[in-house]
């Protein structure tokens, strides 16, 4: 593990994989960080945002270096480290994105093998951070890798299905995006005035169903 | 731009009544601000709340109300709001021409409005963002915790507009300690701003640092409360690896390809996926959220002491 500062605003710790990510998050989730206002995780790293008037960063640091090597040496013994199974979301999908001929053609599956891939492998939510509700999906069948789109769409509608290197995701209302869209959900995945307002956080498990337009 | 029967979709939860605060003129933009939203970012939600939080803390202060209440941020001066009922305020920031009902009134000072006052901010002649803070706080609804409003992510009250009745919560225990705050104004010419280098340093060639430290940059005209673009010398990455998104904080100095860095406000992306070459302590981003488009900064390295940017 890397461990790099952004002034006294953040640490942003380097892991291998997003499975390192996900452990470590989940067992400074249930730690006491004195001045961690946010724990933001992402593919491969997983940054603590601080309040410089509380935090004394180099105690955090030397916090999270415990946590950490708790983990890698004695695993059997550590306590968390899995992320809390938040249950299980049924997502149906209109499989007829914009770049389903694409992601075919670059995965060398049928537009058919496609659609079998993304709905009988289950995903699960590791991260969120592009948009509020967006949550970034892992998990699912390894074939469905693809690069994003060279050029990024201005507009994404709300409810798109895409693909973008190892991960699947949802947008949750209309904005730019790159990614390959492969279908459409009704699904509301983001409502502010619901509680927890975003369907997808971390920790839950997600399966795609094929419905007809 | 008065108006008073303004019942648009856009004003719908503010609930129309006799007291509170009425807008009569935004001016280029007004919003709603607190010290934002906090451990939502695992659902994509950022901070957000007020650009500069020492300014909103202070107008706060002034007059007896928890730091944390929401208050108005106003761009560039041209607000224009009428008491609905007698009310105490102040205005920190950027040092906007204050008058109220005609009369001239000073900067980071306890304001007492009779009942159908209006008081009016001019142009500020240096910094860009004061505060309107009321005795006892905007009181509109709060969305996930917190009364600011997002531009980036959506999330919030609605912009007010000329019309608007802004409800104000009832006052605090405590009362005004001091009339006035001695607090120095937003500087004028070139801007200093301290860094310090990281986490992505290293993915930069071995001049762009130094670039960076030794040359100005100007702020561009379409800076905004996610980030201020900044217009100078390109800063050169030493390969063209992809990084992939990682978590962002204010004050990030984030390079897209181009080598033009963006600064980082309060309506920040929560992760982002080009390096950070270096990252403003916290109390400078304050400091930072008060530069004008077309006014210069430069970058220097922090000393040892990261806070030594302005306190108060």
């Amino acid at each position: 593990m890397r461990v790099l500062r952004c002034a006294d605003s953040g640490l942003l710790l380097e892991l291998d994989d997003p499975d390192g990510v996900l452990a470590l998050y989940a067992a400074l989730t249930s730690e006491e960080l004195p001045g961690v206002t946010d724990l933001v995780p992402a593919a491969r790293t997983l940054l603590l945002r601080l309040d410089p008037q509380r935090a004394d960063v180099a105690e955090i640091e030397r916090m999270v270096r415990a946590v950490h090597i708790d983990h890698v040496d004695h695993p059997e013994h550590a306590e968390g480290g899995e992320l809390p199974d938040r249950g299980r979301v049924i997502v149906p999908v209109c499989y007829d994105g914009a770049d389903l001929t694409e992601v075919a053609r670059l995965t060398g599956l049928s537009e058919r093998d496609v659609v079998h891939a993304h709905t009988t492998t289950e995903w699960t939510v590791a991260f969120g951070g592009f948009a509020p509700g967006f949550g970034y999906l892992v998990g699912g069948d390894g074939r469905l890798r693809v690069s994003r789109r060279s050029e990024s769409r201005t507009r994404v509608p709300a409810g798109a299905v895409g693909l973008a290197g190892e991960f699947s995701g949802i947008y949750p209302r209309e904005s730019p995006g790159g990614w390959q869209l492969i279908g459409r959900t009704d699904l509301r995945i983001w409502q502010v005035d619901r509680d927890p307002p975003a369907l997808l956080r971390p920790g839950v498990r997600v399966r795609f169903e094929e419905v007809g337009p | 731009m008065t108006g008073s029967g303004d019942d648009s979709a856009g004003n719908r939860q503010y609930r129309k009544r006799s007291t509170g605060l009425e807008i009569v003129e935004t001016g280029p933009l007004a919003t709603l601000q607190d010290l934002g939203r906090p451990g939502l970012a695992d659902i994509g939600v950022g901070v957000s709340g007020a650009a500069d939080r020492g300014a909103l803390r202070l107008a706060n202060r002034l007059v007896g109300n928890d730091e944390a209440a929401a208050a108005v941020e106003v761009t560039l001066g041209g607000l224009a709001v009428r008491a609905g009922h007698a009310m105490t305020v102040a205005v920190t920031g950027a040092p906007c021409p204050i008058t109220v009902d005609g009369r001239s009134e000073a900067v980071n000072s306890v304001l007492r409005l009779a009942a159908g006052t209006e008081l009016r901010l001019g142009i500020p002649d240096r910094g860009l963002r004061s505060y309107l803070a009321v005795r006892g706080g905007i009181a509109v609804e709060s969305v996930l915790g917190s009364r600011s409003t997002d531009v980036l992510a959506g999330v919030g009250p609605d912009k007010p507009t000329a019309g608007t009745v802004l409800p104000v919560g009832p006052a605090p225990t405590g009362s005004p300690v001091v009339e006035i705050a001695p607090v120095p104004a937003p500087g004028a010419g070139d801007i200093e701003l301290p860094v310090v280098p990281g986490p992505r340093d290293d993915w930069f060639d071995d001049r762009a640092l130094g670039t960076l430290l030794h040359e100005p940059y100007e702020v561009g005209i379409d800076s905004n409360r996610i980030g201020m673009r900044l217009i100078g010398p390109t800063l050169h990455r030493a390969g063209n690896a992809e990084l992939p998104s990682e978590g962002m904080v204010a004050g990030a100095l984030q390079v897209p390809p181009s080598g033009q860095p963006t600064l980082f406000l309060a309506d920040h992306p929560v992760t982002g996926g080009y390096p950070v070459i270096a990252v403003l302590p916290a109390v400078s981003v304050d400091v930072a959220a008060q530069v004008r488009p077309g006014q210069r900064v430069r970058f220097r390295r922090a000393g040892q002491r990261l806070s030594r940017g302005r306190t108060r």
